[in-house]
Parts: C-alpha cells; sequence; structure tokens
C-alpha cells in the first residue's frame, strides 16, 4: 500500500486569495524534509482566483505547484476542497502531505485522512525522518504534559497537521520559481450538499469582539487580581499592546470575570505569541488551555505557584502593582517614541 | 428523525502522567468521567429534542466502566444509550474509531432515518478532533465543525441552518441532512440532571454492542485497524523561568524591567 508514493506536499490555505502564513511555515519545514529523503516539495492551491499563490509558493520553496482554480472554491466547503485533494493525491501519490492545524486545516485534513484510509498526526510541532523514510510526527497530548512521537507506518501518504508558529518561517526569494500543473475541476455545485450563506471577518470587527482564540497577546487574569475593577487594568494593557483579556476558571467562580473568556481545559485553548499570567496559580486544568502559548510571564506574589514552571520570564509581586506600572512604562516609551 | 450523539469517556487528562521508572503513562488512580467537550453536543441535542421532538440516541465506545458516562447522558434527558465495547475495538485510533462510531450509525439509520450527528469538538484526552470529520465522511453526511449556533432545524426540507468561527472568519451556512456538526463550548449552558433523572438514569441498562453487532472486519478496527503508531511517549521539556527584578519592594523597577527585557528579545515591540 505504500509503493510509488514519492514526494511532499504542503496544502496552502488561503482565504479570499491570502494566503495563511502557516502555509509558507510549512513550506520551510517541508523544504528540510525534502532534503532529507532527497524528494521535491510540491504545493497544493485550492480556490477561486488564486492563481498568485503558485508563484508566492515557489518563493518559499516549492518547485511545483498543482492549481485547482474555480468559482465553486469561493468559499471553504469541506466537500469540494477534500474531493479535489483526495484526486490530487490519488493521481500523483505524495508521500507526506501537510496541513496547518487551524479551524480550516483540521476540518479538511481529517476527511481527507479519513477519505484516504490513512493515518494522520493533528497539531505536530516537530517534524523529522527516521527509520525506513518514515515521517516522525511529535506533538503534544493529554493537556500538554506529554508529548508522543506518532508514525503511520502502512498506508500513505502520511499526514500532518502542524501548529501555528511552531516552525521558522523560511526566507522569502522572488527569484526561485517552479511549473504549475493545473487540474480541472471534478466535482458540480450540485453535489455539494452545503452553502455559505454568509462570511463576516470577525477579526476585522473592532469594539463589541471578545473572540480570544486567535489574539497574539493576552493577558490572563485569575483569583489573584482580587476584585472585578481590578481587571479594568489588564484591560488597559491589553489595549496598550492590541491585545486580549483571559481569565481563569478560579475568577469565574469568583465572578470576577465573564465565562466567554475562560481559558482552561474544558474553556478555551489559546496559544498567542505572549501570555501574561496575572493572580493565576497555574492549575493544571488552567495550564490545559494556554502552556503552547510561545512566551509564558508569570506575575504573581507566590513564588512556589505553578505557573513559574512552565514561565520563561516571571515577576515575584502583586499583579495589580506590577500590572499598572507597565501599562504607564509602555505610555511613557510610546510617548517618547512619537516626540 | 434521530439525532445521534457521539461521547467518549475521558481520563482527566491534566492529571495523566509519564512514570519516571518504566515511561509508560501512569493511569491508576486518574479519575475518569464523560469529555467535557461533549456535554455541550448532549445539551444541544436534547434541546433538539425539546424543540422538535427529535429522539435522541447517545453512543459511546470504550470499556465496561464507560456505561457511567451514558447515564449521565440519561440523566441529562437522551432518550437512549448504547456502550460500544469489545477487546477488538481496544488501541483504536481516530480512523478506526471513525470506522466503528459510523458502523454504529449505520446501524441506527436501519430502523430510523438519522438527521444529525452531534459531536463535542474535540476530546481533552488525544484532543485531536478528527473524529467528526472521519464519521461525516466515511457516512457521506455533510460536515460542519466548530459550530456554535444551530441557526435553523427543517426536518421536511432535510436542512440545517448554523453559525461557525473558522480562524477568525464566522460563517452561516446551509447544509442538507443528514450532517455531522461538532459543537464549540459557545453553544449554550448544559443544565445539571435533576435527582430525579439521576435515580432513573441510575437504574437504566445500557446496552452493548459488540463487534458481533457491527460485524467489522478485524484487520479495520483497534490497534489492528489503526493507522497510527505511538512510537515514543516523553515528559514535556520545562523552560528555565527567569525572574525579573525584584516585584515585592520594587513592582514598578521589576514592571519597567519586564518590559525592557521582552523589548529587547523582541518578544514585544512598542
Amino acid at each position: 500500500m505504500t509503493e510509488g508514493y514519492k514526494g511532499i506536499w504542503v496544502f496552502v490555505e488561503q482565504r479570499k486569495g491570502k494566503a495563511a502564513p502557516i502555509s509558507w511555515e510549512l513550506h520551510g519545514i517541508g523544504a528540510d524534509l525534502s532534503k532529507t529523503l532527497g524528494v521535491e516539495l510540491c504545493s497544493v492551491v485550492i480556490g477561486d482566483n488564486v492563481s498568485h499563490l503558485c508563484d508566492e509558493s515557489f518563493s518559499y520553496g516549492a518547485v511545483r505547484t498543482y492549481l485547482v482554480d474555480d468559482q465553486i472554491f469561493r468559499d471553504y466547503r469541506t466537500e469540494p476542497y477534500y474531493r479535489t485533494i483526495c484526486n490530487l493525491v490519488n493521481k500523483y501519490k505524495p508521500e507526506i502531505l501537510l496541513f496547518g492545524s487551524t479551524g480550516m486545516g483540521k476540518d479538511l485534513s481529517g476527511a481527507v485522512a479519513a477519505e484516504l484510509r490513512t493515518g494522520i498526526t493533528e497539531g505536530c510541532t516537530e517534524l523529522s525522518i527516521g527509520d525506513n523514510r518514515r515521517l516522525l510526527m511529535t506533538r503534544p497530548t493529554y493537556g500538554g504534559n506529554i508529548m508522543a512521537t506518532i508514525i503511520t507506518d502502512k498506508t500513505m501518504p502520511q499526514i500532518a497537521s502542524v501548529r501555528q508558529r511552531a516552525v521558522p518561517m523560511p526566507e522569502k526569494d522572488i527569484s526561485h520559481k517552479g511549473d504549475v500543473i493545473k487540474e480541472a475541476v471534478a466535482i458540480r455545485e450540485e453535489e455539494i450538499g452545503v452553502k455559505v450563506l454568509e462570511v463576516i471577518d470577525s477579526s476585522k470587527e473592532t469594539g463589541g469582539s471578545i473572540d480570544i482564540t486567535n489574539a497574539e497577546i493576552i493577558i490572563g487574569g485569575g483569583r489573584g487580581v482580587g476584585v472585578a475593577e481590578t481587571f479594568q487594568s489588564l484591560q488597559e494593557l491589553a489595549d496598550e499592546l492590541g491585545g486580549k483579556v483571559a481569565t481563569s476558571r478560579a475568577a469565574v467562580e469568583d465572578g470576577l470575570a465573564p465565562m466567554n473568556i475562560w481559558v482552561g481545559q474544558s474553556g478555551i485553548t489559546v496559544r498567542p505569541k505572549v501570555y501574561f499570567a496575572c493572580g493565576i496559580s497555574g492549575a493544571i486544568q488552567h495550564l490545559a488551555g494556554m502552556r503552547d502559548s510561545d512566551v509564558i510571564i508569570a506575575i504573581n506574589y507566590d513564588r512556589q505557584a505553578p505557573i513559574f514552571e512552565v514561565s520563561t520570564y516571571g515577576i515575584e509581586g502583586d499583579c495589580t502593582q506590577v500590572i499598572p506600572a507597565m501599562t504607564a512604562y509602555i505610555r511613557e516609551l510610546k510617548a517618547k517614541k512619537s516626540a | 428523525m434521530l439525532v445521534i450523539v457521539c461521547i467518549k469517556e475521558v481520563p482527566d487528562a491534566a492529571y495523566i502522567n509519564i512514570s519516571p521508572e518504566n515511561g509508560l503513562l501512569i493511569r491508576q488512580g486518574v479519575p475518569s468521567n464523560v469529555n467535557p467537550f461533549d456535554v455541550y453536543a448532549l445539551e444541544e441535542a436534547i434541546k433538539l429534542k425539546e424543540q422538535h421532538g427529535f429522539r435522541v440516541t447517545t453512543i459511546c465506545m470504550g470499556p465496561g466502566s464507560a456505561e457511567n458516562t451514558l447515564k449521565k447522558a440519561i440523566a441529562m434527558g437522551v432518550d437512549e444509550a448504547a456502550l460500544l465495547s469489545d477487546p477488538s475495538f481496544s488501541g483504536s485510533d481516530t480512523m478506526s474509531t471513525g470506522v466503528i462510531l459510523s458502523a454504529a450509525i449505520r446501524k441506527l439509520a436501519e430502523k430510523e432515518e438519522v438527521g444529525l450527528v452531534i459531536c463535542g469538538k474535540q476530546t481533552t484526552d488525544g484532543a485531536t478532533g478528527l473524529v467528526g470529520p472521519g464519521i461525516a465522511t466515511h457516512l457521506k453526511y455533510s460536515q460542519l465543525t466548530l459550530v456554535d449556533q444551530i441557526v435553523s432545524v427543517d426536518p421536511q426540507e432535510k436542512k440545517i441552518k448554523v453559525r461557525r468561527t473558522l480562524d477568525g472568519y464566522t460563517e452561516v451556512i446551509e447544509s442538507r441532512l443528514p450532517a455531522v456538526i461538532t459543537v464549540v463550548p459557545q453553544i449554550n449552558h448544559p443544565r445539571e440532571p435533576t435527582v430525579r433523572m439521576q435515580m432513573l438514569a441510575e437504574k437504566a441498562q445500557i446496552p452493548q454492542w459488540h463487534n458481533s453487532d457491527l460485524n467489522l472486519p478485524v484487520e479495520n478496527i483497534g490497534r489492528q485497524g489503526s493507522a497510527t503508531r505511538v512510537q515514543k511517549i516523553f515528559s514535556r521539556a520545562m523552560p528555565e523561568s527567569e525572574i525579573i527584578g525584584d516585584g515585592i519592594s520594587d513592582p514598578d523597577g521589576a514592571a519597567r524591567q519586564l518590559v525592557d527585557t521582552l523589548i529587547n528579545n523582541n518578544i514585544l515591540s512598542i
């Protein structure tokens, strides 16, 4: 079942012709793997008016792009996308297929793997090549305490989805060119049972939006914040940094913060670039929701609190004093800069 | 119209650790419960039952002890439950789990038309979120993940309208039925079972379905049917925390030092 499969493919995730950064991050790790295996790095571009993404894909290292460009792909819908990818895989037989571990990437890769009856490892943070050219896929599991290295050993292709910002963004080289293979659409609109009636870009909404899932900077406030009013000081820091305020279950239970910003094992999972844990002791349930953040900063008066065990930087102190001091200093720096 | 909720019993993932002696997972003494994300799926199905009179069945694959998880679903208000339990199911990865759950749904569909399958967005142990898409693909049902609102269901026209947010884009989607939806916690506030319902659930007989009921080839299920293998598990490396300044006696100085450190290391830009 594994004969004749060769090469590495990256799915280029896009919305309205704009590629998600993870697509190019995948080109970086994909190029490394392709060198180890001595095979080509190719990409798959599917969408409506997306041919410009082929050149972008070449500039990030792909030597060939399979392009399926049609208005049927204007909105993201699972069925036309997964069927198209499966058709391409069955025709060209890549040995490795990489997706981003995003909402779209998970929705799509799960369907592709099930249809192709092959293995998939979701949310990888590391990929490498092991014995017999097998892809070693490493991911955090069980709430993030444990890492597992997983292989797909009997079937092809080996599918992995990779977390955003887990691997470095490669250098762009616009002189690097490749071949475009245009493929026809093999699915008709009447066959698709799903219609997208409306799309709202909620990341562009200002004011009312409290979706913290995609925030790059999060100020998390816990029980140590003390009173609901002090959450306002977290909000002020978040506003200065362009971030969002989140909370822990303990603070929700104390009535300090609303439930819709609760980060934790059975709340919201976040993975920002920076997570400030303010007055959060670091109960395991909370850690499960945020420990994959790139940088964690603990501000807590209890030096023994478990939050310090997962943080890169820490301040031993009262967050109700430290946070306003940070905000004031950042405003001072901004004023100096604009002067 | 039948609504099926797929649930799983999970160990409290946060308490799972690796034995320093033998490098294996320590499961002993770790409490198990219904996957927290599945409770929202159950609540949404019961709401549909109350609004439209649909029947709700819940299925769970697991060992005999997972019966307790199904009893919790009955206490919340589902009509029927079945435990999919067989030695040949154990060790299933997301693919063989999808194959087994799909077979159980097909079996239920022989007796009554299935309109909707509802799953939680992921489990708290494996946390892949791949089983819902797997079921949809195997059954050729429509697939709608990360739903935060069911806008409407029309069993006559066989249509459902939902809202979901995918990577910052909120979409209103219309789909034909049957469909598989996975739901996020924002969708509802799950009810607490009443004492009376808990007592009734305690007495409920939960039927067990074995592979003799599903007739799946053993090479497609369990460890044998899994496409992935765990090659190695290891504890996560912890970062060394760097303590900045003296936050107790000089919070202002520590705050300034932290901001400077973050800017100098390109973690923040002002």
